[in-house]
């Protein structure tokens, strides 16, 4: 028997973008249908670094960062769980001079935006942070920065929505999308068709399907971040750390484990499902090691890896179709939409319901891909994007 | 060159050693690669040093198997390279990821057969982490590898085969047993009796048991549920329910499990294709009656492919290799393979009986309160994980354990997830089958973070 | 774990005579014999591995066979081992302390 749904708004990708989309949207009062192929928050926005980030952000990011800024710590609030939020600061590293003097370019260059960046030179680095060994050329502090545990905060939006009256399906895939005289109508799982008004597209590294179907292809490819975590041991690392060129990261949760990654993981036959590299892996061990000596005895437990959606020039896809009216798009993060989902959801929904929004994100477009070569589509995303 | 890579063969306990002899016997020269500091596997294990015990001291009515395996697989050394003391942690398509010395190295394999056994079966009850309990193997691997029992005055509490056998074992070698406290109805027992007609020695060994254990004065009782182990830090006694009433014992340690899980991570890393297992409850590599996965290239061996115990091992073991050896272009026996696969079909006929004489408590956590801890290593409650299920309408088994954080830990689930499985199941009214299965992380044991570069 | 614990667990009923092998546990010295893993060396001279992350309860491994990792203890100068898959070497100094590698 077939599953009839209609709402004012149909999401397709039940992750941290998708999720807390459905949560504003319902808040504004607007019907919200969200579904996912697998369970809500399970793939990127549910195993992630859980990097809370502004700081390396490119200009372009820095409004809707800042925005995402505002919604972190009313988490508890707006989800029943603080998700582990704290602003721990963010630290990142530079091991060369030429690294320390992008840092303190990139300083200047963000001045405008107040994140209140503090800079180090190598040994006052070390004097400021005396965990720290290693070589440092030196090292910029964002003290309001900070981490949260993926796990918990993604499912929990998806919940919120749920709770808040919004409909949401789990393993059921959307299969078609037409755009209909009134709105969309879709199919979905094995018996499910939907009506809609609005379409949101945030399918992740899966987002090209539905953007393809509306004759807007963008050229999205896939990443695997490869992930380490530790044994739980003593408190040490009050704060999120990571390498200028993205090598290595690593933070240390409040039960203990330090969480790191660096280099990239790789997809299996099925490519829904990928794996840590052990290349990469043994590379951020031994990173770990000579940037933290007191580490030297300690036990890895766990790797592991996830999908990720990767555009060319590293900025997302969010805003409306070119194609087709009330379809929007948001997907490609590029290894760092965690931070900045919550905004983006925020921002769906002002465009659902206003057709606009407060917080600039033409650099996001989709219509700059339109009319592109399509060798660009084929483009991998390199060792040096910055993940956490 | 990869038609020149020599077979790998991962474990070295009576398949193994089984399947590491019929390669050599056709020519091959396999690496064989064990975490052991000596082969033998889990039933043969050889003490760390000659403490004067004989074969029969140490494997009883095995001894004769012990003796000639050992002698067997000590006869293969110059024919076969072999890694004692060297961790597989991770398969990445054909290559095995390993740990020896603390150093990594990979090896390039083009056929595999792995061999990985089993470990307990466990479930948790109040006070199960309390230094003191263990699991009914590490009891035995206590007195076999190291001449100790796990304390002075041991109850033997559980269901499977090892019960009754290990808490014999402590008796012979001067130990004392408070109780032995059998999980299922006496009734089970006369399953045993139609297990007769396929090996009608091991019943007879295996009811031996009883009869010594009884004749030496030690209890026991039938049907019993644990209510708690007694003692703040350590044990001192253990309160169970038979029939309606509540009883104390005193002990100071006990040993308990109920039977074995197999060892299936690698095989999951590698690809196989799983399926679930009603009698086992539990998901189990895919294989044909000689040990083909789904996997090229790839062979099951042993308990790790499904618990069968050692002598099926050993038959599962020669028929893995020669599968391989066929496989590889190479003629093999056909008569000797229909012996074998005939030979495995009746010890597996011989475990559906022994499943039904040792069940599982399949109704174990109806009287399980929540404040007992379900994973010891993140130190999970049972009542946290149920509110966990309930709270997300949790369906998933990966779901449980990524919101849970049960099996999360450095155990990677191995003697959490059977009762994960059973208590979300229970709460959801869910079919085991139904719920998944934890996937397999490398490393599939922890590592050191210095883990240095070694080789190929 | 501050205090002591003179209570063994663990019943030696072979190996009895072997060669001893000193080790100590927080500064106090005990003796292991020659083929000892380090669990059972320390399991025959006190009652307990280590305390728990998260509960700080006493834990004393479970399976003895490198599958539950429950044993690991660590040695003053940082290293962490498994104890029921350790040979003990003579002077290994353990330490005891709420957590890891501290
Ligand atoms: C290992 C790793 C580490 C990272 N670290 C950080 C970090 O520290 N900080 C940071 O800011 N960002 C980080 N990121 C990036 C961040 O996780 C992602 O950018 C963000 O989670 C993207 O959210 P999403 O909702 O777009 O995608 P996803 O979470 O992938 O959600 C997309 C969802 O769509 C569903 N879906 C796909 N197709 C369909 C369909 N046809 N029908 C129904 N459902 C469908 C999928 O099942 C999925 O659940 C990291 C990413 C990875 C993989
Ligand atoms: C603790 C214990 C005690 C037992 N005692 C008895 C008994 O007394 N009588 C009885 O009938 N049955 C006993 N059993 C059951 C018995 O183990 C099996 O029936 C039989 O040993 C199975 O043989 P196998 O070759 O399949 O595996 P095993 O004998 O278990 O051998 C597997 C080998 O693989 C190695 N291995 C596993 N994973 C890896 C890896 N990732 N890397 C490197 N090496 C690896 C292990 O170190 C082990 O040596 C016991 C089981 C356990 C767990
Ligand atoms: S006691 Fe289980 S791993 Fe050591």
């Amino acid at each position: 028997m077939i599953r009839r749904f209609s709402a004012d708004v149909a999401i397709v990708g039940g992750g941290l973008v998708g999720s807390s989309a459905a949560l504003a949207l319902r808040k504004a009062g607007l019907s919200v249908i969200l579904m996912d192929k697998g369970f809500c928050g399970a793939q990127a926005s549910g195993v992630n670094y859980g990097g809370v980030r502004r700081q390396g952000r490119s200009v372009a990011q820095l409004p809707l960062s800042q925005r995402a800024h505002q919604i972190w710590p009313r988490l508890k609030e707006l989800i029943g769980i603080d998700g582990e939020y704290q602003r721990s600061g963010h630290l990142k590293l530079a091991r060369k001079p030429e690294d320390f003097a992008r840092l303190e370019q990139y300083a200047e260059t963000v001045k405008p935006f107040g994140l209140n960046l503090e800079l180090f030179t190598g040994a006052m680095a070390k004097t400021r942070f005396p965990w720290l060994s290693g070589n440092v050329a030196g090292a910029s502090f964002c003290p309001d920065d900070g981490q949260a545990n993926p796990r918990l905060v993604s499912p929990a939006f998806a919940k919120a929505a749920r709770d808040a009256g919004a409909i949401v399906l789990e393993q059921t895939a959307v299969h078609a999308a037409v755009r209909t005289s009134d709105g969309f109508a879709l199919q979905a799982g094995t018996d499910c068709e939907i009506t809609c008004h609005f379409l949101i597209n945030s399918a992740g590294a899966w987002a090209n399907k539905i953007a393809t179907d509306f004759d807007e292809p963008a050229p999205l490819s896939r990443i695997y971040p490869s992930m380490v975590v530790t044994e739980p041991l003593a408190l040490r690392l009050p704060v999120s750390l990571g390498e200028e060129g993205g090598g290595f990261y690593c933070r240390q949760v409040q039960r203990g484990n330090y969480i790191m990654g660096g280099g990239r993981g790789y997809a299996l036959i099925d490519p829904d499902f990928s794996r840590p590299s052990t290349a990469a892996a043994l590379a951020v061990m031994k990173r770990a090691t000579t940037l933290f000596p007191h580490l030297a005895g300690a036990h890895v437990i766990r790797f592991w890896s996830g999908t990720e959606g990767q555009l060319p020039d590293n900025n997302p896809v969010i805003g409306r179709s070119g194609t087709t009216p009330g379809l929007f798009h948001a997907f490609g993060f590029c290894g760092a939409g965690f931070q900045v989902a919550p905004a983006v959801g925020a921002i769906l929904c002002d465009l659902v319901t206003s057709g606009e929004t407060a917080t600039p994100i033409a650099a996001f477009s989709i219509e700059r891909f339109h009319n592109m070569p399509p060798q660009h589509n084929k483009k991998k995303g390199t060792h040096n994007e910055m993940v956490e | 060159m990869n038609d020149t890579l020599p077979p790998v063969i991962v474990g070295a306990g009576p398949a193994g050693i089984c399947a590491a002899k019929t390669l050599v016997a056709a020519g091959l020269r396999p690496i064989v690669i064990d975490e052991g500091f000596r082969a033998g596997g889990q039933i043969y294990r050889r003490p760390f040093v000659d403490d004067g015990r004989s074969a029969t001291d140490l494997y009883g009515s095995e001894a004769a198997k012990a003796t000639r395996l050992h002698r067997e697989f000590d006869g293969l050394l110059p024919s076969i390279d072999y890694m004692p003391q060297a961790l597989v942690w991770n398969i990445a398509g054909n290559e095995l990821h390993l740990m020896a010395d603390g150093k990594h190295h990979q090896i390039g394999f083009q056929n595999l057969i792995l061999s990985t056994g089993a470990t307990d079966r466990i479930l948790p009850f109040p006070g199960w982490t309390l230094p003191g309990v263990y699991t009914l193997g590490a009891a035995q691997t206590a007195l076999k590898v190291q001449g100790c029992t796990i304390g002075r005055n041991v109850v033997f509490l559980g269901s499977g085969p090892l019960l009754y056998l290990v808490a014999w074992q402590y008796v012979k070698a001067g130990g004392n047993v408070a109780a032995v406290l059998d999980t299922a109805p006496f009734s089970a027992k006369l399953n045993l009796l139609s297990a007769f007609r396929f090996d009608p020695r091991l019943v007879l060994i295996g009811m031996s048991y009883a009869a010594r254990l009884v004749s030496r004065g030690v209890k026991i009782r039938y049907n019993v549920r644990p209510t708690r182990v007694d003692g703040s830090q350590y044990v001192e006694g253990l309160s169970f329910k038979s029939g309606t009433k509540v009883h104390s014992i005193a002990c100071d340690a006990i040993a308990y499990g109920f039977a074995l899980r197999p060892e299936t991570q690698l095989a999951d890393l590698s690809g196989c294709t799983f399926r679930f297992d009603d009698r086992d409850r539990t998901w189990l590599p895919v294989t044909d009656e000689a040990g083909r996965t789904s996997s090229q290239g790839v062979y099951l061996a042993g308990d790790g492919s499904g618990i069968a115990g050692a002598d099926a091992a050993e038959i599962s073991g020669e028929l893995a290799a020669l599968a391989l050896i066929q496989d590889s272009g190479t003629t093999v026996d056909p008569g000797r393979m229909s012996a074998l696969v005939k030979a495995r079909r009746r010890k597996a006929g011989l475990r559906d009986i022994l499943e039904k004489a040792f069940p599982f408590p399949d109704n174990w956590f109806d009287q399980i309160p929540g404040y007992t801890k379900l994973c010891r290593c993140e130190e999970v409650t049972v009542s946290t994980v149920i509110d966990t299920i309930n709270g997300g309408e949790l369906r998933e088994l990966n779901r449980l354990k990524a919101l849970s954080r049960s099996g999360m830990g450095r155990c990677q689930g191995r003697m959490c997830s059977a009762a994960m499985a059973e208590v979300l199941s229970a709460t959801q009214h869910l079919k085991l089958a139904d719920i998944g299965r934890l996937r397999a992380q490398a490393p599939v044991k922890p590592l050191p973070l210095l883990l240095q570069e070694g080789g190929s | 774990m501050s205090a002591h614990h003179s209570r063994s667990q663990f019943q030696r009923h072979f190996r009895r005579d072997e060669a001893h092998v000193p080790f100590s546990i927080d500064g106090i010295a005990y003796s292991g014999r020659r083929g000892d893993t380090v669990l059972v060396a320390i399991m025959s001279a006190t009652d307990r591995l280590r305390l728990s992350e998260f509960t700080a309860e006493p834990r004393a491994g479970f399976c003895l066979i490198g599958a539950c990792q429950d044993c690991f203890v660590t040695l003053a100068c940082g290293r962490r081992v498994r104890a029921c898959t350790t040979p003990l070497e003579a002077q290994m100094a353990f330490v005891t302390r709420e957590r890891g590698n501290e």
